[in-house]
């Protein structure tokens, strides 16, 4: 893996020479609603992803003030109960599910690939408009009288409440098909349009990430559709699958619905180690270390995740030898991902460290994962569960993975290929200072809910008992931190959009694909597919030049 | 779609919830733990789930620093000065296998160790002993409510130190668990099947017990209270509320009987037919007998209806009630009929 990665001239394109590129290309709604452009599509899902991580995000600031003070803050009741539901749903469903891989995937894959599209294009885009009717459908349970069953849906309250949980089910639905399209669709693209030279151990980790979340969203999420299909049912004409009055077994549920949501965690995080293996290594200017162990152990992920669902319900009497199973295979799931920590780490030894945003991001989902992944030990080990299974622990845990972990690496990736898809660069400054506001934010608000957990807090409580206030109200100012720190990284992406420099064309020096490219990149990506001769992160061939902001090859400078 | 949704929504075979209750008139309080993470150790088990716990911290901790402190070493010590300055970096090393067999083995090694600790300790966590005093506990929106073997119910859950105690969970509605974090244990009350837990406390005092699993509106509120006694001190309290229950005015006592014994199953209280007659009205009204001709409900009646319930059958209802001989004090049924009395 030393050679240089690719060969040249794949960039002399005639639009290229024209100042042409794929956001200037065609002009007009209609040429964004109706356009097959992968890299415009991902916009689109990054657009839509934002805006529902706005509303989630505001569910969940209303949440937290209610929790101020034990009985009523601001609300009642069952509002509580509607907010803390329907922050749930969206962040999973509309969120982070999508977020990495539909978006940012959508993005990069191509471009990673060198390919001028993904295999399917006009299946991306219906599974944009997929998740958009799913998002409608969950907006009408919002606006008609918003479900309260927790975004888990358990049976039998999620049958017997009267809010609208039939327009939510049927959404998350709606939404897991476009799940299973975009899955496809990326399995598809990376076995048949991969560049000439780029065997699978020379892609880039990104891509390894994104398979392996391919792979479950395709083999795990028509389950999900299968249950919230059949709870729809059992609403509608109480067939009694779920219901003990009708020889039915509510615990049944709970099966059918991990088997798809444990899969779906990893749905959610492997695609953020892809981002983080991408970040790493360039910014420390060092080629990552034991490439294909994490590039396995995302696979290996991938399969034991499918296999470990009943850990969710060490407590809700299923048998001894049931949880004892689930238990053994849920620790083998803590060895490749200390595979991956560690392998991160030891990339940056004896690099060139760069500190830039994308870095800070990576840094902190280190530190903000290892927690979460450390803590979810402490969970797998069934005695220990049985104090601590739905508790404020758990929450604590899962904010730590899911927040601290997807939406941090999602944020990394973000800021990383800012440059490549909008053509302006961000104010590094700031993007530093939103990064700290955020570290300091999120272990304000989850570190504390691990003390409320262990002291017996349950989750999903309105009120509780006067003694867990403290903590409930650190978490609470923890929340605000984090609102203040997003609104910074809001307002300087969105200038930056008006007022950033220019971007070159590889502002870090990585050496994946896309960077060959402009910034923003030709509306048919490469002109002629490039050829790959090394893997993807030898940086010795690019060298920084102050005139241009960033990197170029040796090769194409010194002709 | 809205529209859709609405009949939707109409179509289902909905249930009311019952109202949520005003807030808490006297919510239970956590005694003060000499602990930071948990609370007080007060069962037999929880002290070896503290210890467990402990070294999970103690090792989660110890990695968590010790990353920490590579990834700022290597910042500080590896942090490039500029970008156009174009290090290259140190070393291109990119791979050990030694590294790689190391970093995943002792791992292997510890959590084989914490999954083999936690899975003993789990089967003694769901394995009672043979002989324990049992008590049942039933969920419902939102309430618990305990039955002790001696015939008393109550909603909070009294038990005597040292002993073994098995608790038998239903649910009359949704999903529940019993949550006791003083004892460390928490089960699932699932309607249609039982679930237990047990538990041998070991200190004295007054604990809360909570929902664990979300049950809707009042979820939060649906709290009790676990007081472990001495041994003679729990047989006082068994006695004396049992003691206040039978100095109950009867007509109290009646409508707490029909509640706790299974009458209202069969027998309603608003005129329509169950599996027997309603009480409405039932005092004084004329009954056809099958086979013995008719008579005036009275005192009598009621009481050899609860004693001998196949002596004298109603025509129209089945010979299927079962009798209540041994198993309802003589001043219960007092109160049952005096209660019947006064639903017209």
């Amino acid at each position: 893996m030393t050679s240089p990665s690719a060969t040249a001239d794949v960039l002399a394109s005639p639009s290229e020479q024209s100042g042409d590129n794929y956001l200037t290309h065609e002009k007009g709604i209609a040429s964004w609603l109706l356009t097959l452009d992968h890299k415009r599509i991902g916009v689109m899902y990054l657009m839509c992803v934002l805006g529902a991580f706005l509303l989630g995000g505001v569910f969940a600031l209303l949440v937290r003030t209610e929790l101020f003070t034990p009985g009523r803050t601001i609300v009642d009741h069952d509002t509580y109960n509607q907010l803390f539901t329907l922050h749930g749903a969206v962040m999973v469903f509309l969120v982070i599910i999508p977020g990495i891989p539909a978006a940012l995937g959508n993005f990069v894959l191509p471009l990673q690939l060198g390919a001028k599209d993904v295999a399917f294009p006009r299946l991306n885009l219906a599974s944009w408009y997929l998740w958009v009717i799913g998002a409608l459908f969950m907006v009408a349970s919002l606006v008609t009288n918003a479900a309260d069953t927790g975004w888990t849906f358990y049976t039998p309250y999620s049958t017997v409440t009267t809010t609208s949980v039939i327009p939510a089910l049927f959404g998350a639905f709606i939404l897991g098909f476009s799940s299973i399209f975009t899955g496809m669709n990326f399995i598809t693209t990376m076995h048949k349009l991969r560049p000439p030279g780029m065997t699978w151990f020379r892609m880039p980790l990104f891509l390894w990430a994104l398979y392996s979340t391919a792979v479950i969203q395709v083999l795990a999420t028509p389950v999900l559709a299968i249950t919230l299909l059949m709870l729809i049912v059992e609403r509608v004409v109480g067939i009694g699958i779920f219901d003990p009055a009708l020889g039915g077994d509510p615990v049944l549920f709970q099966h059918f619905f991990w088997f798809y949501s444990h899969p779906a965690v990893y749905i959610m995080i492997v695609p953020a180690f892809g981002v983080v293996s991408e970040i790493i290594p360039c910014f420390s200017r060092k080629r990552i270390f034991g490439y294909k162990f994490i590039a396995l152990s995302s696979v290996a992920i991938a399969i034991l995740g499918f296999l470990v669902w009943g850990h969710h319900m060490f407590t809700s009497g299923q048998s001894v030898v049931a949880a004892t199973i689930f238990s053994a295979i849920t620790f083998l799931i803590a060895i490749p991902t200390a595979i991956k920590v560690f392998n991160w780490v030891t990339t940056m030894y004896k690099g060139r460290i760069h500190l830039d945003t994308p870095m800070l991001y990576a840094l902190f989902f280190l530190w903000v994962f290892t927690i979460g992944g450390l803590t979810g030990v402490f969970l797998g080990t069934m005695s220990v569960d049985i104090h601590l299974h739905d508790t404020y622990f758990v929450v604590a845990h899962f904010h730590y993975v899911m927040m601290g972990g997807s939406i941090t690496a999602f944020l990394g990736g973000m800021h990383y290929w800012w440059p490549k898809m909008t053509g302006r660069m961000y104010d590094e400054k700031l993007g530093r200072i939103g990064c700290a506001i955020l570290f300091i934010g999120l272990n304000l608000t989850f570190f504390p809910q691990f003390i409320l957990g262990t002291r017996g807090m349950p989750r999903r409580y309105y009120n509780y008992l006067e003694e867990f206030q403290g903590l409930h109200q650190l978490s609470t100012i923890g929340a605000f931190t984090m609102g203040i720190a997003f609104l910074i990284t809001a307002v300087y992406l969105l200038g930056s959009l008006k007022k950033g420099k220019p971007a070159p064309a590889n502002p870090w020096g990585a050496n994946t694909l896309e960077w060959l490219t402009p910034s923003p990149p030709a509306y048919y990506n490469f002109h002629n597919p490039p050829e790959v001769t090394g893997g993807p992160y030898d940086y010795a061939d690019w060298v920084y030049d102050a005139r241009v902001g960033g990197y170029e090859r040796k090769a194409t400078r010194d002709r | 779609m809205n529209m859709l949704m609405n009949l939707l929504q109409q179509a289902n075979v909905l249930q009311t919830q019952p109202a949520p209750p005003a807030a808490l008139p006297d919510p239970p309080k956590v005694p003060e733990s000499p602990l930071f993470w948990m609370p007080n150790s007060a069962s037999e088990f929880s002290g070896e789930i503290d210890t467990l716990f402990d070294f999970l911290l103690w090792i989660s901790t110890i990695s968590l620093i010790a990353i920490a402190a590579a990834m700022i070493y290597f910042c500080v010590k590896y942090r490039a000065t500029s970008r156009e300055a174009n290090e290259a970096a140190e070393s291109q090393v990119d791979h050990s296998n030694t590294l790689e067999v190391t970093w995943s083995v002792i791992p292997l090694f510890v959590v084989i160790a914490v999954f083999v600790a936690g899975f003993k300790q789990y089967v003694d966590l769901r394995t009672p002993p043979r002989t324990a005093y049992e008590v049942h506990a039933t969920g419902q929106r939102w309430k618990w409510n305990f039955e002790y073997p001696e015939g008393l119910s109550h909603p909070e859950l009294h038990v005597p130190i040292g002993r073994n105690v098995r608790i038998m969970i239903q649910s009359v509605d949704v999903l529940h668990a019993l949550f006791i974090p003083e004892f460390r244990v928490k089960m699932d009350a699932v309607p249609g099947r039982y679930t237990e837990l047990w538990f041998k406390a070991t200190k004295e005092g007054t604990f809360p017990i909570y929902c664990a699993e979300y049950c809707g509106t009042a979820h939060s509120d649906m709290l009790a209270r676990v007081v472990v006694h001495s041994p003679e001190a729990f047989q006082a309290w068994v006695a004396e509320e049992i003691r206040k229950i039978e100095s109950m005015p009867l007509v109290d006592l009646g409508a707490l009987t029909y509640n706790q014994s299974g009458c209202a199953t069969c027998h309603s209280l608003d005129g329509s037919t169950k599996v027997g007659p309603t009480f409405k009205g039932l005092f004084g009204k004329q009954e056809k007998l099958i086979g013995l001709g008719s008579l005036a409900v009275d005192e009598n009646y009621l009481r050899e209806s609860i004693l001998e319930p196949q002596s004298k059958i109603v025509e129209g209802f089945p010979p299927s009630m079962p009798t209540f001989k041994g198993q309802l004090s003589d001043r219960r049924i007092s109160g049952l009929i005096e209660y019947i009395k006064t639903i017209k």
